[in-house]
């Protein structure tokens, strides 16, 4: 018969530290730090050294000195007088519009191929397979400049459209595809209110409140069903949502259009999209898209087959089994795999200057680093600007991930 | 794994204890072969023939240099470097000296703490266009597109001359300068830019060289030559003087074919001295006394280092003009071996 009483309380020992499993594991968690923390102030230390004895020291000074370089494409206003701060700004922003850009086209094709990849027709599959082999077995920087020398050499150069019987001429009168860049016509208003940039916030202002009326308007449609069973039929009053309130503000803003002409040595006037960013975003594109088509079959394939049974045997056709039943479910396997595929595109997009589009490496990577020589600030900042973009990407797509997730209560 | 780590930071450990060490001639020695930056190939100044060994007239500084120290002028490892890698190859200690098209200017020398060990060649930035373009001045070139060889001083010219004319382009960065041609050839920028010596070299390598043109505006000063770290000044006066004794030489008359009989003693005593049978100017660099001799027969004296790998009876083509000796109206001048 033993008596039950509490275990005589230990005082603590350090030899606990080695010998209690309730302390070891801190133990050597800690000891690992420290090495940790101590290899980095060597490195760190050591830097600091070589550099003082080369006379050199860490400065960021040169980031408010003027650039004195020009960048093509700039999204806002820069000249060659401005800082090297903006001009690592202006590259900040090239890469954020190829990031954006690439992420969505990437999408697009990536979860139609996706799909594509499961038809039930053959040759359809077969082609999909060999887009998907043939574009993720092949480096990025390959495809990209492929598409920058296939763009150059395939599309007439504005050389081309001079004379009085030119080898190219322009489509409708209004688009120039050239190997320099596709220039298209520009939307400007020509009302007074409207000038710098007003119009646009009008546009755009305009534009959010339709989606919410339209938005309204369908969970109305909803709500109707289902208390009555009917679906009132809504798409012409969407219809004059999106467009009866666009086109009255142009026409009240006076909208025309500019359009591109060839004026000396290149066209003039309207939007010009450059060779450097169409190949760049295209071919970044089409090859992250192959990795998400197989992220999109995987996530697919990971729906039990049950559900397209079942869905079937209540009268789904396969398109509403896929968009309804399928996709929805699928997406929870899908999209954190494509998170990774978002960040490694931002990343890719680093390969760049391969065909001179002055992204954040080409400006503060490229002519900023080379013009100061301030070769370890400028990569520093680099990583700083990369990290920050990949961190907000993997932030904004956790919070989509967390609203489409298996909810479990 | 483990390993990898301590192997690397005891790498990264070695290459800054190289840095810090400030006898490069030392080093040199002890390692039997000169490291010498040079760039990834420009045909005439640095780039490896068919052989796989490397021809040129920046090759021809390195090789001169590796003679005059080790007494062998194929003790040479040369280590390519983009316009982007050469400053920290230098600044590491990755390499001993820069022979590699190097605009020698105020920053670079002050700021980034190199030395400058003179001009092997003067150069401008100019530009080309296609013959059917009509273009006949720069100042013409409003709105046109413009290829850039980009992380060179160039970009800075290109920008400073379009802005002081009020003239407007469009400026297309390319990495490197093969790159650049193709866009140009392709018809995807008007105008090709860079330094004049590097156009004609490239122009060279045309299927029509004449179906392009070389505009006469030449926008900027570039004198290029080989550079060594900061802080080492005996290094640096050996890569000078060695440049110097090529350029002496040529104008004293002593060449490839004729310095073997002069080294035996001549009548001029600039030429004894140079060659090292009078006076002990090779003491005091802390080499030999026939450093010299070694240097200039490895390639020539300067006439023939240029004539071989770039002069007019090339497919670079180049005249000498800026380049000639001060005695033939050039900008070519060594100060005295005395």
């Amino acid at each position: 018969m033993a008596t039950l009483s509490d275990p005589p309380r230990e005082s603590f020992q350090l030899s606990m530290l080695l010998n209690d499993t309730r302390y070891r594991s801190y133990t050597f968690q800690f000891i690992a730090l420290f090495i940790l923390i101590a290899a980095m102030a060597y490195l760190g230390w050591n830097l600091v050294q070589n550099l003082a004895a080369a006379g050199l020291n860490i400065s960021y000074q040169f980031l408010g000195e003027p650039a004195g370089y020009d960048i093509n494409q700039r999204l806002i206003e820069y000249t060659s007088q401005s800082t090297h701060w903006r001009a690592s700004v202006v590259g900040v922003l090239n890469t954020l519009l190829v990031a954006i850009v690439g992420c969505f086209f990437a999408t697009v094709i990536g979860v139609i191929v996706g799909v594509l990849r499961l038809s039930n027709n053959w040759i359809v599959r077969q082609l999909m397979s060999v887009y998907v082999e043939i574009f993720r077995n092949v480096p990025v920087l390959i495809w990209i400049l492929i598409v920058m020398a296939v763009f150059v050499s395939v599309l007439p150069q504005p050389r081309d459209f001079r004379g009085d019987d030119p080898a190219a001429s322009m489509f409708l009168d209004l688009f120039a595809f050239t190997g320099r860049g596709f220039y298209l016509p520009g939307p400007q208003f020509s009302a007074g209110f409207a000038a710098n940039g007003v119009g646009w916030l009008i546009i755009i202002g305009l534009l959010i409140a339709s989606f919410f009326s339209a938005r309204a308007l369908s969970n109305w449609a909803t709500k109707t069903q289902e208390a009555t069973g009917d679906r009132p039929v809504t798409w012409y009053y969407t219809l004059a949502i999106w467009f009866v309130p666009l086109i009255l503000a142009c026409i009240v803003m006076g909208l025309n259009w500019d359009i591109p002409a060839l004026k000396g040595f290149n066209f003039q006037g309207g939007i010009f999209a450059r060779n450097s960013l169409i190949a760049l975003t295209l071919a970044l594109a089409i090859y992250t898209a192959a990795f998400i088509a197989e992220n999109v079959r995987a996530g697919i394939l990971a729906i039990s087959k049950g559900q397209t049974e079942a869905a079937a045997s209540l009268g789904l056709r396969p398109g509403r089994t896929m968009s309804l039943v399928i996709l929805p479910q699928a997406l929870r396997v899908i999209i954190p795999p494509l998170i990774s595929q978002y960040l490694n595109l931002t990343k890719n997009s680093s390969l760049a200057i391969a065909v001179g589009y002055m992204d954040l490496t080409g400006t503060l990577g490229g002519i900023t680093l080379n013009q100061t020589g301030r070769a370890i600030e400028s990569v520093l900042l680099l990583m700083l600007f990369y990290l920050t973009i990949s961190l907000s990407i993997s932030f904004i797509m956790n919070i989509y991930n967390n609203s489409v997730k298996l909810k479990e209560r | 794994m483990k390993k990898t780590v301590i192997l690397g930071a005891l790498t990264v450990a070695g290459l800054a204890a190289g840095a810090a060490a400030a006898a490069t001639l030392d080093d040199v020695k002890a390692r039997g072969k000169l490291n010498c930056g040079v760039t990834t190939g420009v045909p005439g100044f640095a780039e490896p023939d068919a052989n796989g060994v490397w021809q040129g007239f920046d090759v021809a500084v390195c090789r001169a240099v590796a003679a005059a120290v080790l007494g062998d002028s194929t003790a040479v490892e040369f280590v390519p470097t983009t316009g982007k890698t050469r400053f920290t190859a230098l600044a590491s200690g990755e390499i001993d000296m820069l022979a590699r098209n190097t605009t020698w200017t105020f920053s670079r020398d002050v700021d980034l703490k190199f030395e400058f060990t003179g001009v092997n060649y003067y150069d401008g930035q100019g530009f080309m266009v296609p013959a059917a373009l009509g273009v006949s001045s720069a100042k013409e070139l409003d709105g046109a597109t413009v290829c850039i060889q980009t992380g060179t001083t160039t970009e800075l010219n290109l920008a400073d001359f379009f802005r002081s004319n009020g003239i407007s382009y469009e400026p297309v960065p390319i990495e490197t300068g093969s790159e650049a041609v193709q866009l140009f050839l392709a018809g995807s920028c008007d105008v090709y830019t860079t330094d004049a010596s590097a156009l004609a070299a490239q122009r060279a390598n045309f299927p029509s060289p004449g179906d392009y043109v070389v505009l006469p505006e030449i926008v900027s000063k570039e004198p290029l030559g080989p550079l060594v770290r900061h802080g080492d000044n005996e290094w640096g006066d050996i890569v000078r003087w060695t440049l110097n004794a090529l350029i002496t030489a040529e104008e004293l008359g002593v060449t490839s074919d004729n310095i073997g009989e002069l080294s035996a003693g001549s009548s001029n005593p600039e030429v004894n001295r140079l060659l090292g049978s009078e006076g002990t100017l090779g003491e005091m660099l802390g080499l030999d006394a026939e450093w010299a001799k070694r240097a200039i027969m490895a390639g020539g004296n300067y006439g023939e280092v240029f004539a071989t790998n770039i002069g007019v009876d090339t497919n670079i083509g180049l005249a000498r003009g800026l380049n000639a000796q001060w005695t033939d109206g050039g900008l070519i001048y060594s100060p005295p071996f005395r």
